[in-house]
């Protein structure tokens, strides 16, 4: 005993330096290079998404059959402006285009991934930590919801609503606020937007909910689970507090993964001529007509799956940080 | 088992209590405790037998004493444990803290009553939750029931931590920064903070190295000199039994079989079991000769323990009587019970040489 209590007496008045939580989180993250660049990037693409209207140099949807498939860099004739993305098949400036379309991607990437997060998460969680007639409850039903093909029923709803808009009630504010996010300027595409999201949310939460229960089953079996309710903690406080941080962690990579997923299947849905349809641009869209000129014009492919590949990468960096930076254990 | 038997064990288990309570009051009482664990078989997923993992088991812990329960791996020892905290739901019997029966608590009465009672685990890495910093991981029981502001709580955490000799600056790190026998002082600061009157200690030195080992062991009796804390000590280790308890209960497939003193225990054990037990501690001598109890077989299944008394399949001593009638667990001596037909002759007998 002699040999403890002396030294910790001694230091006792040193004072303890205090941090939370979070501001380890976050110390932790910024020393992770490649999910700090790719934040930037991530930050980037947010910003000139937001900034379009301001920053974009021509309208969006402006034709000109002279400039079609200008390349990349090309200055224009007439104003001397430069098309930084060069033009597409009807001379739109691809640069402007792009970043509009951003907002329609972005928005239901990011909106419907979160939402289909949400529900895995809960839905999981629920299940793997009461077990027994709730999890018989959530499994069976998530079983049958999974084997729901998606891209069928979403081609399916978005056909029916285009033919019987008053079919999907849809609040007015909701749409008001798609639009104003997306720059979409017709009612009946900001119905098939908030559709596409509820769809996607609605359908897409399987594995993450599988993911979740795996996790929270194999977690809930850990002694300082049982040492926390040998203390008298609640099943709420057990949930949050213990169960959810470290179940937490693969979810991050599961939600990056289903975002790219997510951004892939709304250029799907364009290309079979269900999702936004032009001149709305999306990079779904975008891509599926650089496709149609992939052999004559190689760089509107390049130009239009840039952005994707880009956001998908970055997604998947920060996500990777942002999983290190919670463990503790790892050293970064 | 006939019902017949039952009653005299639970006779006999209930009036040791009552004497004992005139020298030194008792702080817990637990009387023919049962847990079954049922084995689920066939297409219905019916219960087709019961693991008797805790059978009938009945003892005692007085305030601010150590009672060791030892018995080899799958003994129920550790069941014991986990079912007076109401980590497990008991199948039948009494577990009465200050004369309340805890096993019929309400929840908030329950809550209430965890402030008191405390555990310390075996596995000092897994107890404790690796994403929560040792402060907050100390602080948890303070927080779960509302004791002091933050300022309080950290400075309760703060001499907890100083009591089992870490240091406070510790309290930002995690657990994977802490040796096993570090790791281990978190647990018991865990449980000191909440200022308990019994820990129930389950194996709470296994885990370690024998060199850290006894530091642990100090510690904790040291903080019992302190604090006045009894403790419930689970442990397959006698010599560590030995070294920290005041009395030792020893258990066998479900049941105690014995309980005593710590001296009349080990000096005069009467049952074979303890004496086979307290053979096979090693000592720390190459010369000193003597002769080792070596059981034979296997502990039997509690899924379908023997009849009568059920040591008798590896006892040298059994006799037609012992594969009859379960003995009754009773006083021998004033202190000294045991549960066995035989318990003069055990201090005396040794197996025919192997």
């Amino acid at each position: 005993m002699a040999a403890i209590t002396p030294k910790s007496v001694a230091l006792e008045n040193k004072p303890v330096r205090s941090e939370s939580q979070w501001e380890t989180v976050l110390r932790r993250f910024a020393r992770h290079r490649m999910a700090m660049i790719s934040l930037f990037i991530l930050v980037i693409i947010f910003g000139l998404s937001i900034f379009a209207p301001i920053i974009t140099p021509f309208p969006r949807d402006q034709i000109d059959q002279s400039r079609r498939f200008f390349q990349p860099l090309t200055i224009n004739p007439e104003t001397g402006e430069m098309h930084w993305f060069g033009t597409d098949h009807l001379g739109r400036d691809y640069y402007t285009r792009l970043l509009y379309a951003a907002r329609v991607s972005l928005t239901v990437a990011v909106t419907s991934t979160l939402l289909s997060t949400l529900i895995g998460l809960t839905l999981g969680m629920l299940a793997g930590y009461f077990g027994g007639w709730v999890d018989m409850i959530i499994s069976r039903t998530l079983e049958f919801v999974a084997t729901f093909p998606l891209l069928v029923i979403l081609l399916i709803l978005v056909a029916v609503l285009l033919d019987n808009e008053n079919l999907i009630p849809i609040p007015g504010f909701v749409l008001n606020i798609i639009m104003a996010i997306t720059s979409v300027d017709r009612i009946d595409n900001a119905r098939v937007i908030a559709v596409v999201i509820l769809t996607i949310a609605l359908l897409f939460w399987t594995g993450t909910a599988r993911l979740m229960r795996g996790m929270v089953l194999s977690v809930r079996e850990q002694p300082f689970i049982e040492s926390s309710r040998a203390l008298g903690g609640s099943n709420l406080r057990i949930m949050t507090r213990h169960v959810f941080p470290n179940a937490f962690p693969p979810i991050i990579v599961d939600f990056t993964l289903g975002l790219n997923g997510i951004l892939v299947l709304e250029s799907s849905l364009s290309f079979l001529g269900f999702g936004i349809q032009d001149p709305i641009p999306t990079w779904g869209n975008m891509l599926n007509f650089a496709q149609s000129y992939a052999f004559q014009h190689p760089w509107m492919t390049l130009v239009a799956g840039l952005p994707i590949l880009l956001t998908s990468l970055a997604i998947n960096y920060v996500g990777d940080g942002l999983r290190d930076a919670l463990d503790p254990k790892m050293k970064i | 088992m006939s019902d017949v038997q039952l009653d005299n064990t639970q006779v006999s288990a209930l009036s040791p209590q009552a004497q004992q309570s005139d020298d030194t009051a008792t702080l817990l009482e637990v009387r023919n405790l049962k847990k079954y664990f049922s084995v689920k078989g066939g297409l219905l997923r019916r219960t087709v037998a019961y693991v008797k993992a805790v059978d009938d088991v009945s003892f005692a812990v007085r305030k601010g004493e150590t009672l060791g329960l030892v018995g080899e791996s799958g003994c129920g020892k550790t069941t014991v444990g986990r079912t007076l905290l109401r980590l497990e739901q008991a199948t039948a019997g009494e577990v009465l803290f200050d004369g309340r029966n805890v096993l019929t608590f309400s929840g908030s009465a329950m809550k209430a009553l965890r402030r008191d009672l405390q555990i310390i685990f075996q596995d000092p890495y897994s107890s404790l939750d690796p994403r929560v910093h040792i402060g907050e991981s100390v602080a948890e029981g303070l927080t779960i029931h509302g004791i002091g502001d933050r300022e309080e709580r950290v400075q309760k955490v703060r001499e907890a931590l100083i009591k089992v000799g870490l240091h406070p600056s510790h309290m930002q790190r995690f657990p994977h920064e802490f040796s096993g026998g570090q790791r281990q002082r978190i647990g018991i600061a865990r449980a000191l903070v909440m200022n308990p009157r019994l820990i129930v200690a389950d194996e709470p030195v296994s885990a370690l190295d024998v060199s850290v080992q006894s530091q642990v062991l100090n510690l904790m009796r040291t903080l019992q000199h302190e604090f006045g804390m009894a403790y419930l000590f689970i442990a397959h280790n006698l010599s560590v039994v030995e070294h920290i308890s005041d009395r030792v209960a020893v258990m066998y497939l479900g049941k105690i079989v014995e309980l005593a003193d710590r001296k009349g225990l080990f000096t005069s054990p009467r049952h074979p079991y303890t004496k086979a037990l307290i053979s096979a501690i090693p000592v720390p001598n190459p010369r000193a000769r003597r002769q080792r109890i070596i059981l034979q077989g296997d502990v039997p299944s509690p899924l379908n323990p023997p009849s009568g008394c059920r040591f008798h399949p590896r006892c040298w001593m059994a006799r037609a009587i012992c594969r009859e009638v379960e003995p009754t667990f009773e006083e021998k001596v004033p202190g000294h019970w045991s549960a066995c037909h035989f318990s003069e002759e055990v201090i005396d007998s040794l197996p025919a040489r192997q």
